[in-house]
């Protein structure tokens, strides 16, 4: 496959094990260069070891495939020029200066000017004068704004990116998208791992990963209408009590709580509204049909790996 | 990195149990004594080290080093051969005190043998000695001990007089001899006074650039790791050598910096002489700071925090201090400790430095000691790098 392909990541039976457990399992997938990827998952769902075999961090125990063209089994290092990967743990130098750290990536990378390219990517970030700060000093928000800052300093063609909004607040998780956005638009492939519904929603695509599998992914649109899922929505009063009846119920998949309401979901219809009809006529309970959200999808999804996988 | 484990939910109240009053300082801290020891039974190298140390120390204090050397190596300058000069050297070899490892005819090559650290002692028998003796003329025979390690040389020096007296009533008179027939002329060369200074100094160079050496790059890998900036690291295109260099680099600067702060002292303060080339103390010096790096980067390569590497370097320091020839007389050591001592760094810097800076030594001098420190850093260089992690797995 030529560098100039649409497709950035292309890999295929993906699996690696550590300690015996199995925590990619015959994991394929397939990212168009240019678009937004978002990777959803639970916790140790496998989420970062894929991210980290795709930039050559962690050998797979089987699978091939590409990154950017490249074999991510023989080249790694030519892999690791074109990608940037921001860590889940913020991992720039705490006792360097927003500068240095800068200046740092620059010089490693071998751009030839390494303090004009740290001073242009100081401006673009809207740092300055903040520079000299040491990184360990600086906000959560502006840590994840500098830690983006050097991944892309290096100009890749792809951004690996692990949970970059975790622990930052609303205005700069905002911020946070509207900067990759405008990186993507500008051309760069971004795989960017995340718990928050509303992240998932901004992605071009998405993929659900739980333990080590991949068990569904496209747009939003399509994962949500692929899982067959019906949902009602049900306010008033013990929507307490209603979770235990209804839970183990025929057809009854799901019962989650949401704020106030309570969202009722199966993939059989017929049988889910048999289950719920007593308490459909139940005086102070409204229900009414909707469609499934993300979160809806993705909770059955979780739900229903746990009795397959476990 | 572990597999999925998100806990299934809770099923059922929350049990109940009863909290007991009484003893609560001793509940707790038994609570924190169990977690302690479970946290130490987890750390091996800790465990390790709680061993190993008091072994090492006994084993070393016990049996590798003894203040009274013994077998020092030595030289004769033999310029007749009688059977008197062979008489006296048989008895100074039979005190178990010397070991005569070269026999030599010209006085340069005495000289050499001095300098460059093979012997410790040399004794020079002159021409026509024993003709000297027998007409009661009381010739000098010349005995020169390296003086460096004034306590190596104190003891063999003092014994002297007495053994060569005992060794020569069987061999010239029968009975008493009314007095020693000859003179000894010692010479302690190098430190005539046996100043411990003289020898304390350079020996302190050597021991300061081992610890302070090892323990900043002992730590340089691990801090990465434990920091995380090392997933970050790697992910760029950077190779395992030049990670190493990057860190070396800056502390050899370091090293050279303490290694002249503490031989100007040396000189300014307590008078040690710098009798060699100044420019290639600094140069065998750098090789030394370097190796000593290259040892401290691999064991940070080797071990798993912070803590694990302070440990290491310890347990590298500990044998390096006591079995150099810093503290006690290497002559004075069994063979296996002799061997072991060979292997370390400091040993090979510590004849160097007292060689240049007391005797003057030049590199032809030096040339098995300078060797044996390059091939102890190639050696940890090369396994440094082949331990460096380039992936996580």
């Amino acid at each position: 496959m030529s560098v100039s392909s649409g497709i950035a990541i292309d890999v295929k039976g993906l699996s690696k094990s550590f300690g015996g457990r199995e925590v990619v399992h015959d994991l394929s997938m397939q990212v168009r260069r240019g678009s937004i990827y978002g990777f959803l998952g639970p916790n140790g769902s496998g989420k970062t070891t894929t991210i980290r075999i795709l930039c050559g961090l962690l050998t797979p125990d089987s699978g091939e495939g590409t990154c950017l063209g490249y074999d991510i089994l023989k080249d790694a290092e030519k892999i690791k020029r074109q990608v940037g990967y921001m860590t889940q743990r913020f991992s720039l130098y705490q006792d360097l200066s927003a500068r240095e750290n800068l200046e740092f990536v620059a010089r490693l990378y071998g751009l030839a000017d390494a303090q004009g390219a740290a001073r242009d990517m100081i401006k673009r970030l809207g740092l300055s004068g903040r520079e000299e700060q040491l990184a360990g000093e600086l906000s959560g928000g502006w840590k994840q704004r500098l830690a983006l800052g050097a991944c892309t300093l290096p100009n890749p063609q792809l951004l690996l990116l692990d949970e970059p909004t975790a622990g930052v607040d609303p205005k700069a998780r905002r911020d946070f998208w509207n900067e990759i956005h405008a990186l993507a638009a500008e051309g760069l492939t971004v795989l960017v791992s995340t718990h928050y519904m509303d992240e998932a929603e901004r992605c071009h695509e998405i993929a659900y990963i739980a333990y080590g599998h991949l068990l569904a992914h496209g747009t939003v649109e399509e994962v949500i209408a692929k899982s067959a899922l019906t949902t009602y929505t049900v306010t008033g009063d013990d929507l307490n009590g209603l979770t235990s009846e209804l839970t183990g119920k025929p057809g009854v998949d799901m019962v989650a709580p949401f704020g106030t309401s309570l969202h009722v979901s199966g993939r059989d219809v017929a049988a889910l509204e048999a289950s719920i009809a007593p308490w459909r006529r139940t005086s102070g309970l409204h229900w009414h049909q909707s469609s499934p959200s993300l979160e809806d999808v993705f909770i059955e999804l979780m739900g229903r790996s746990r009795d397959n996988f476990q | 990195m572990s597999a999925v484990d998100r806990p299934a939910p809770a099923q059922g109240p929350v049990p109940i149990h009863a909290v007991r009053e009484r003893f609560g300082f001793l509940r707790r801290s038994y609570a924190m004594l169990i977690k302690e020891f479970i946290q130490l039974k987890r750390d091996r190298v800790s465990f390790a080290m709680i061993v190993m140390l008091p072994v090492m120390q006994l084993m070393l204090f016990g049996y590798a080093i003894n203040t009274t050397p013994h077998h020092l190596p030595s030289a004769v300058l033999l310029q007749e051969d009688s059977d008197l000069a062979r008489s006296i050297l048989k008895a100074l070899e039979n005190t178990a005190y010397f070991r005569f490892l070269y026999e030599v005819h010209d006085v340069d090559d005495f000289d050499n043998l001095l300098k460059s650290g093979k012997v410790l002692f040399g004794v020079e028998i002159p021409r026509g000695f024993e003709r000297a003796v027998r007409r009661g003329d009381k010739p000098a025979l010349l005995v020169a001990a390296d003086a460096t390690d004034p306590v190596a040389a104190s003891a063999a020096m003092g014994s002297l007089g007495m053994i060569v007296q005992t060794a020569l009533k069987h061999d010239l008179y029968i009975g008493d001899p009314p007095e020693m027939p000859f003179e000894i002329r010692a010479h302690a060369r190098y430190n005539p006074a046996a100043s411990s200074s003289l020898n304390i100094v350079p020996g302190l160079v050597g021991t300061i650039l081992t610890m302070t050496m090892l323990i900043f790059t002992a730590l340089s890998v691990t801090r990465e790791v434990e920091r995380g900036t090392m997933e970050s690291l790697l992910s760029m295109p950077i190779k395992p050598v030049e990670v190493m260099f990057g860190k070396i680099v800056p502390y050899v600067l370091v090293g050279f910096l303490q290694a002249f702060l503490i031989i100007g002292i040396g000189v300014g303060l307590f008078g040690v002489p710098v009798l060699g080339n100044l420019f290639l103390l600094a140069l065998l010096s750098t090789l030394f700071i370097t190796t000593n790096l290259s040892i401290g980067y691999t064991i940070s390569t080797v071990v798993q925090n912070q803590l694990q590497a302070m440990q290491m370097s310890m347990m590298f320091f500990l044998p390096s201090i006591l079995l150099s020839g810093f503290m006690f007389p290497f002559a004075g050591m069994p063979t296996w400790a002799q061997y072991v001592g060979e292997c370390l760094p400091l040993t090979h810097y510590l004849r160097i430095v007292r060689a240049i800076m007391l005797k003057g030594a030049t590199m032809q001098n030096l040339r098995f000691d300078t060797l044996a420190l390059a091939a102890l850093m190639l050696f940890a260089m090369t396994i440094a790098v082949t331990r460096f992690r380039r992936t996580l797995d």
